[in-house]
């Protein structure tokens, strides 16, 4: 079952037995762009990346993305950099993994972006996703249809927040533009 | 000798008429069954048990006992019988599971003589019967495994399991179990069932060597602390970038930090075929085709919310000794993460607190209505929750750590032990070059007393730099030269015993370049067990001499290498891997040795020549620039706890800590006999 969210909206991460959530995944998934021509490999590849900023008491603290692909203390964890994309049929191509239990305890805001670094806005990208799955149990919490979404690079996927003794989460859905994380700094700070 | 057997692990038998030995922590009854080649019994007469003990070649104990012993002549078992089992069961009316009594201790051996091998079935549970080792046939030959596989269902499962149809296996249960429950046979005490059984109980007596190395998941005791006092006191907390001393922090190479093979390339097929490349890892005994040693069954935790028990050797590999290596490299990024964490959200809650502070303080309308008093004093508790909070998760971490640890270092090959720990007491010899070396130990500030082993790959991909001056660090500052200096020169003969060690014989050849012959008392027992290629270089002709020798080396095997020929050197050239150690430089080195040093460094370990420095950098100042690739290229340690190496993820200071043999231990003289004897018989 898939709950669809809609902007701005909230969910508690907590399981129906009322245990909190302890591991999400953030994934993106898209499909390589088209071969082209004799020299297929000057096909424009299509490169999305995924990214989570790691927020304590809204300044940013830490980062995952491709060029530190975990955090210092171990807890959020990028599995690599897909350059082309994939089949396109729902499987992830980049995933984030983070173990909500281990972040470090002053760290109470977790953001996740996607941007393009190829620069193709999500309108020329074909069957591109990004969703929130519960990695226990694999459901999936948060989903986002990207392409077709109109002239932009990026967006501000979600955030994931301390709520009491565990975790909530709210769905953003902000487009912005940008190449990689650090350009959607301005417009991730007003979510906080 | 005695080889302990972990789980799956085989061992070859020397001798076809062995005697098996059972000591258990209750009373238990002692089977045999014999197996074709597929392993599958040839009916219910292939069950040797108190009604039926005979089989050819072998014979069961008639009772149940805490204690058995039988022989099987594996030469009359028949030719037919490619294997025979030994199992365990628990009789009814005593205890029902293995899990609640002492792990059951079978031994193979010669008749009335030494163990020729032992297995501890560690890890049960629910089980009643279980199979605990089995003797096979492999290519004529006679071999034992520790097989350990346990059936909650008891006899009859495991029966089933072996391949007797169901009723064959009820029946020939009801007749093995039904005899002893019926009293024909002496019961020993079984009716309480509780005066055999040994929770934690001594072993029996013949089937341990004293000191020999306990199997992994064993409880064996914690070595006692292991190294001398440091010379000079611990030096305080260390700040990123500290020493500023002559190398700048030395991040060590990640665990997967690939070995550069040095005969990379296979040899040449036959005379003008097409070479034939061999794919396998030049030093690795495992290949995939070949089965991996099965892993260690992590216990269940106590209580569901607790964390699981931790087990040596609980990390990926193809061997045990991969699999620790895997652990303890895992362990390191642990601890280094962690304490991370814990920094991060300390350094957090301190500069909030500054911001709180200054906010307080400087609006005016507050410090005059005395709020900023109580603002104040709420900073301060927000700051020392979240500390508490972080020193929480910390704490239930290190814990965690500090237990596996527990585990880890006891089960740790002579490799990468610590030289107190027992498994230097036992005699072996290795078969294989190791996975790793243990270099030392290292630490961080917020737990000194965790130490994490410091394992670097072998062959070593860079020399070892051992440094002796005085200028490195706080510690060495305290220490006056000459203490210094012979600190540093016996930790590098504590490197050379231990590579020596864990090689197989005449695997390593040490060369030592004393020039002026200052090292000579640290190299005193290298010297008088004659393990030495030759006796430590002296003088600059003596320098030269090694130099070229070595260099002469490394250019006919990168010749052979690049002819695809690595088989073909001439007779006179040493293939075994040599290491050079060399003490007092720059003494006694003119500008041409010197360059043939850098060329050894920089070319060496790709053909099998390593470097282990013993020097001073500043005395090697009179050649300027020059030397700085070297010592860039060389693992920089120190004779004293040091904080120069950053660890590869968040790079924080370690202390590194040397492992030296305790001060009034021969183990270090008893390893170097042991060398000089393992070289006779194997030259002989």
């Amino acid at each position: 079952m898939t709950v669809n969210m809609t902007k701005g909206q909230a969910i508690s991460l907590q399981k129906s037995d009322g245990g909190t959530l302890t591991a999400v995944r953030m994934g993106l998934g898209w499909q390589a762009a088209k071969r082209r021509g004799l020299f297929g490999s000057r096909t424009r590849e299509i490169d999305l990346d995924a990214s989570a900023v790691l927020f304590a008491d809204k300044q940013p603290v830490d980062v995952v993305f491709f060029r530190h692909l975990q955090s210092d203390d171990g807890s959020v964890r990028h599995t690599g950099d897909n350059l082309v994309g994939g089949v396109g049929q729902g499987g992830d191509d980049e995933a984030i993994l983070v173990d909500l239990q281990r972040v470090p305890v002053h760290i109470d805001q977790i953001v996740f972006t996607v941007n393009s670094f190829t620069g193709q806005t999500f309108q020329e990208v074909q069957n591109a996703f990004c969703r929130i799955v519960d990695e226990t149990n694999g459901q999936e919490l948060a989903r986002y249809t990207l392409d077709g979404g109109g002239q932009y690079t990026a967006q501000i996927m979600a955030k994931v927040s301390r709520a009491g003794s565990g975790w909530k989460m709210t769905a953003l859905g902000n487009p912005a533009n940008g190449r990689t994380f650090q350009d959607l700094m301005p417009a991730i700070l007003p979510h906080l | 000798m005695t080889a302990e057997l972990v789980r799956g692990q085989n061992h070859p038998l020397s001798r076809n008429r062995v005697e098996i030995r059972v000591s258990a922590g209750a009373a238990v009854l002692a089977l045999a069954v014999t197996g074709d080649e597929t392993g599958r019994p040839a009916g219910p007469g292939a069950l040797a048990h108190p009604g039926a003990r005979a089989l050819p070649g072998l014979e069961v104990p008639d009772r149940v006992g805490d204690r058995h012993r039988f022989t099987v002549d594996l030469d009359a078992v028949g030719a037919a019988v490619h294997r025979v089992r030994v199992l365990l069961v628990l009789p009814p009316g005593g205890p029902a599971r293995f899990g609640a009594v002492a792990a059951p201790h079978v031994a193979v051996a010669e008749p009335e003589g030494a163990a020729l091998a032992a297995y501890t079935v560690t890890g049960l549970d629910s089980e009643s019967a279980l199979v605990a080792l089995e003797l096979y046939r492999r290519q004529g030959a006679w071999k034992v495994r520790a097989v350990g596989q346990g059936y909650a269902g008891g006899l009859g499962a495991l029966l089933a399991d072996a391949g007797l149809a169901g009723p064959a296996a009820e029946g020939l249960t009801a007749a093995a179990l039904g005899l002893t429950a019926s009293g024909d046979i002496t019961l020993a005490a079984l009716p309480g069932g509780a005066a055999p059984t040994l929770p934690h109980g001594p072993r029996s007596p013949y089937d341990a060597v004293p000191g020999a190395p306990e199997g992994p998941a064993a409880p064996a005791p914690q070595p006692p602390d292991p190294l001398p006092a440091p010379a000079a006191p611990h030096a305080g907390t260390p700040g990123p970038g500290t020493s500023g001393g002559p190398s700048s922090a030395d991040t060590l190479g990640g665990p997967a930090g690939a070995t550069a093979g040095a005969a990379a390339a296979g040899a040449a097929g036959a005379a003008g075929g097409p070479p034939t490349i061999d794919y396998a890892h030049p030093r690795r005994r495992r290949t995939s085709a070949e089965a991996p040693e099965p892993a260690p069954r992590t216990e269940p935790a106590a209580d569901p919310g607790q964390p699981p028990r931790p087990v040596a050797g609980d990390a990926s590999g193809w061997s045990m000794d991969e699999r620790l290596y895997n652990q303890v490299w895992g362990m390191f990024e642990d601890l280094a993460r962690t304490v991370a964490a814990y920094r991060g959200a300390v350094d957090f809650a301190d500069s909030r607190l500054d911001r709180e502070l200054d906010a307080a303080l400087s609006d005016p309308a507050a410090r005059l209505g005395g709020s900023a008093n109580a603002a104040r004093d709420t900073a301060r508790a927000r700051r020392d929750d979240l500390v508490a909070q972080a020193r929480a998760v910390l704490d239930r971490d290190l814990a965690q750590l500090t237990a596996e640890a527990e585990v880890v270092e006891p089960a740790l090959p002579p490799a990468y032990a610590r030289w107190s720990a027992p498994v230097w007491h036992g005699r072996s010899t290795p078969a294989e070059a190791p996975l790793a070396l243990r270099l030392g130990d290292l630490s961080l500030p917020e737990r000194p007393e965790l130490r994490i082993p410091m394992l670097m790959r072998v062959p070593l991909e860079r020399g070892l730099w051992i440094d002796n001056g005085r200028t490195g660090s706080e510690a060495a500052m305290t220490m006056d030269t000459d203490r210094l200096r012979r600190a540093a020169m016996d930790m590098a003969v504590a490197h050379a015993v231990r590579l020596l060690a864990v090689h197989p014989a005449d695997a390593l050849s040490v060369h030592v370049i004393d020039a002026a012959g200052a090292g000579a008392a640290s190299l005193a027992p290298l010297v008088r067990a004659g393990v030495l290629a030759a006796p430590p270089a002296a003088g600059a002709e003596g320098v030269t001499r090694t130099l070229e020798g070595l260099t002469r080396r490394v250019d006919l095997v990168q010749m052979a290498l690049r002819a695809g020929a690595p088989e073909d050197l001439p007779p006179d050239v040493d293939p075994a891997e040599q290491l050079l150690v060399v003490h007092d430089f720059p003494h006694g080195f003119d500008d041409r040795s010197v360059t043939r040093l850098r060329y050894l460094a920089d070319e060496g370990p790709a053909v099998g020549v390593h470097l282990l420095m013993v020097a001073d950098r500043d005395e090697g100042s009179a050649y300027g620039p020059l030397l700085d690739p070297l010592w860039r290229s060389l693992m920089r340690l120190s004779p004293v706890p040091d904080h120069h190496l950053a660890d590869p993820w968040v790079q924080h200071a370690w202390t590194f800590e040397p492992d030296l043999p305790p001060r009034d231990s021969r183990v270090l003289e008893q390893a170097l006999e042991r060398i000089a004897q393992d070289r006779r018989s194997a030259r002989r």
